[in-house]
């Protein structure tokens, strides 16, 4: 008996220490106070009106713009940011843009089984990474090509990935747009929606771990891209509640882009976006212009510093802009939508137009400096998918490496099986495109 | 994912269960049983051979000779061990770091008692309730080079998580490639089977469909020496690991259990008893079933059986019970979880699919598992395998 109540009296004190550590005034409701001291609400005050928030009661969250349209810059407060870095931008934006264009023509041509563009949303992929650091951990979706050129992919790696040729480090087994890169702190793509975003708190959980038994590691955050869509998912929820009960120093960007694959917003939520949802954790929250670079790069460096405050704080970013692409190849958007509402948006504004006149207002760019750069460019994405559709497949074998760290023994023996199937039956199968064992 | 109700209510019915095992380990049993049953009587956790009931037993261990320096031991429940081993991992590395719900001030089955205080609550700390959350936390802590130890309350809550466990944690180093990254620094405890009580939602063992999942490795330990090395295997393991934790025998199994730090291997069964005439398979809590039933058949019949616990359920010791079968020609598994698709039909079916076992065969294979139905209240003790039942298989085998 005794053994039995001993922890229970140890657990009970530990359980009121913990109370009077969150509510240090009173346990109790003081006689006359004027707000709540309930332990799920300490700060709430009494109200004799009994009176429903109504969401529309609320203004939406406003969208922070640094330069207009037309490439003005509109806030005072902004400091442009020095030309290269601008001109840099510009060109990854275009490289993006230009290689979707290609490599979405090449799965028209049965070259490639997949793709999926980004159009309309390069300015919120290059900006944000343009003010990450290089250590800095990254877990995408996968529209977010642009974070990885600006990041420093290069056109041989989409390519390679794209034609899980024999350089892909996936080994081939994934589909094509799901990169990754162990050099670049790039977390591999993987297709379930949002599972990435519970695991990026636990990641930046480990970066505010390992800076804690070692302070001289340089501060680091992780930051996690997902589409408004995907902020439906229960892991959403998960992510951003543990993100801020455990303090992890990490970013979220939601690309709000309008649609996920054929299904409009009004039919994705009622709220105020996805940043409205931010407040409701306590996450420190913004809304931002996502066809505005410079207002993007801006937001992300503050929110960077935010979440180092503190040992750490999670932080949301809502980046609002137009899918102007399909889905992916395999999808016919003009099914769902009118083709003059992605022709309107095309043509009144995207990122990649907005930073060009900037630049052309400030004097850097030109229609030769634009023609001489798409033609390099066109040239470059062009080589590199040449080479990576003539390098051969990995070996067949790779299919059963890396379940475990090291091969079972069902495995091997189900390797060899398949290795006795391919030897017996030559003329069932090709096996030209496959590097040998 | 249960009810904040159903929590507080559950909570205080264990810890009367607790309660009734410290004092009269078997009352819950006793209840069950009929006066004149000479098979179906309660296990006698103080005499069962399955334990080490003294220093010399622990020690003897074969496995366990070269991994240890020097012979201490102490007295511990599974609870107790499952603590040690917990304890003795964040001592050892710092990067071990666990969580879930309810855990900061001991866990609703103690086992993380007193970790708070001695590692920090950096280092040992409650999560939101959302076990989807939970798993993928620690897959994401994991690839960043933490040990994650998540603990997950009952294995009956487990499912929201299957998407991370199933797509992310098993595939994570697949996906990966040449970058090597992966997931293998997560564990997920969790309490499975049946209680005597736990109804629909505090009595599963899921571990069948974790084994569907190439990627995974599923841990079920029999007993407290078992728990705590295969725990610290499961958690240096560079796999993602399923380590599931019989609930019924947190305070019902005592036995001497070395203190210093030792692993047990995965993915190596045990032949805790040698026999000739059959092979009896199973993992978990019905091995002190089996092992009744074992002791009386033999003395019935005549024979004599062998007894392998399985211990990772998957990657499975293939060989083990292949040349254990070669050997009887006879195979019975016993398993908690329903018939339908569970460890049972993956081991039959490897069994007679191998030439030379096949030919060995003199009875068909046989399962004695839980009925293919969900585990109700009332009707617990006639759902999970008991005494009689392997009984009752052991005499269809031999008279086959």
């Amino acid at each position: 008996m005794k053994r039995f109540l001993q922890p229970c009296r140890v657990n009970l004190t530990l359980h009121s220490k913990t109370c009077r550590m969150r509510c240090s005034s009173s346990l109790s409701q003081r006689p006359g106070a004027a707000s709540v001291c309930f332990p799920g609400a300490v700060n709430s005050k009494f109200t004799k009106t009994l009176k429903f928030e109504l969401p529309s009661s609320y203004p939406a969250i406003p969208t922070y713009r640094a330069m207009a349209p037309d490439g003005e810059i509109i806030d005072p407060e902004f400091t442009p940011v020095p030309d290269q870095i601008a001109l840099d931008m510009y060109v990854n934006m275009l490289g993006v843009c230009i290689m979707d264009m290609i490599m979405y023509d090449a799965q028209r041509q049965g070259r490639l089984s997949f793709y999926m563009t980004c159009q309309g949303e390069e300015g919120i992929c290059v900006g944000s990474a343009s003010v990450l650091e290089k250590a800095d951990i990254v877990f995408s979706q996968y529209r977010e090509a642009g974070v990885f050129k600006q990041r420093g992919f290069t056109f041989s790696d989409f390519m390679n990935q794209l034609c899980a040729n024999k350089k892909d480090p996936g080994k081939g087994r994934n589909m094509p747009i799901h990169y990754g890169s162990k050099s670049l702190n790039m977390h591999t793509i993987s297709s379930p929606l949002a599972t990435q975003i519970p695991q990026a708190a636990g990641a930046a959980y480990a970066l505010k771990l390992q800076r804690l038994t070692n302070p001289s590691i340089p501060s680091r955050i992780v930051a996690c891209y997902f589409g408004e869509g995907a902020a439906s998912e229960g892991d959403f929820h998960a992510a951003l509640n543990i993100a801020a009960t455990r303090s992890c120093p990490i970013i979220f960007i939601c690309r709000n882009n309008g649609y996920a694959i054929s299904t409009p917003t009004l039919e994705q939520y009622r709220g105020d976006g996805i940043a409205s949802r931010g407040v409701g954790y306590g996450i420190d929250t913004i809304r931002v212009d996502g066809n505005d670079v410079f207002a993007v790069r801006e937001v992300t460096r503050r929110a960077r510093e935010i979440a180092l405050q503190d040992g750490g704080r999670p932080v949301l970013i809502e980046a609002m802009s137009y899918r102007i692409s399909h889905h992916s190849t395999s999808d016919d958007s003009f099914a769902y939508r009118a083709r003059i509402e992605v022709e309107d948006w095309k043509r009144r504004d995207n990122p990649v137009s907005r930073l060009r006149r900037y630049l052309e207002k400030l004097g850097v760019w030109t229609d030769e400096h634009e023609h001489t750069t798409r033609t390099r460019l066109r040239k470059e994405i062009l080589q590199a998918f040449a080479e990576a559709e003539e390098e051969k497949k990995p070996p067949i074998s790779t299919m059963f490496e890396d379940i475990y760290e090291d091969m079972t023994s069902e495995t091997k023996t189900q390797m060899l099986d398949l290795r006795s199937v391919l030897a017996a039956y030559p003329e069932e199968y090709d096996l030209t495109a496959f590097q040998g064992e | 994912m249960h009810s904040m109700i159903l929590r507080s209510f559950i909570a205080p019915t264990f810890q009367k269960m607790r309660h009734s095992y410290a004092l009269q380990a078997f009352s819950s049993n006793a209840l069950q049983s009929s006066p004149k049953a000479r098979l179906n009587i309660p296990i006698d956790f103080s005499s069962t051979p399955i334990l080490a009931h003294s220093a010399e037993d622990a020690i003897a261990n074969p496995e366990l000779k070269s991994e240890l320096s020097s012979g201490a031991t102490k007295r511990m429940n599974l609870c107790q061990s499952i603590n040690d081993a917990l304890s003795l991992s964040m001592a050892k590395d710092d990067s071990v770091i666990l969580f879930g719900e309810d855990i900061a001030f001991g866990g609703v089955f103690r086992c993380s008692l007193g970790l708070l205080e001695r590692y920090g609550a950096e280092r040992v700390f409650n999560t939101p309730l959302c076990e989807q959350g939970i798993v993928g936390f620690g897959i994401g802590a994991a690839a960043e080079g933490l040990k994650a130890v998540a603990e997950i309350q009952f294995a009956d809550y487990i499912y929201p998580a299957f998407d991370q466990l199933v797509n992310e944690a098993a595939k994570f180093r697949y996906r990966d490639g040449t970058h090597g990254r992966h997931a293998g620094g997560l564990t997920v405890r969790m309490p499975c089977g049946g209680v005597g009580h736990g109804a629909l939602y505090h009595s599963q063992s899921p571990e069948s469909l974790f084994t569907h999942i190439p990627g995974l490795r599923v841990i079920i330990p029999r007993s407290p020496l078992q728990a705590k090395g295969l725990l610290m295997s499961a958690i240096s393991s560079k796999d993602p690991c399923i380590f599931m934790e019989p609930k019924a025998l947190y305070r019902a199994t005592n036995e001497h259990v070395p203190t210093e730090v030792y692993k047990l291997p995965l993915s190596k069964a045990e032949i805790l008893k040698e026999g000739k005439d059959i092979t009896i398979v199973s993992y978990g809590q019905p091995i002190y079933t089996c092992s009744a039933a074992i002791s009386a058949a033999e003395v019935d019949f005549g024979i004599t059986i062998e007894l392998i616990d399985l211990r990772t359920v998957y990657p499975w010791d293939k060989e083990c019970v292949l040349q254990s079968v070669k050997k009887t020609g006879r195979c019975i598994l016993v398993h908690e979880s329903m018939i339908n698709a569970g460890i049972g039909a993956e081991v039959a079916a490897s069994i007679q699919e191998d030439k030379d076992t096949f030919l060995r065969l003199e009875a068909p294979i046989m399962r004695v598992a839980g009925w293919s139905i969900h585990m109700p209240l009332l009707y617990e003790r006639f759902n999970i395998p008991d005494v009689t039942r392997i009984y009752d298989a052991i005499k269809k085998i031999i008279n086959y």
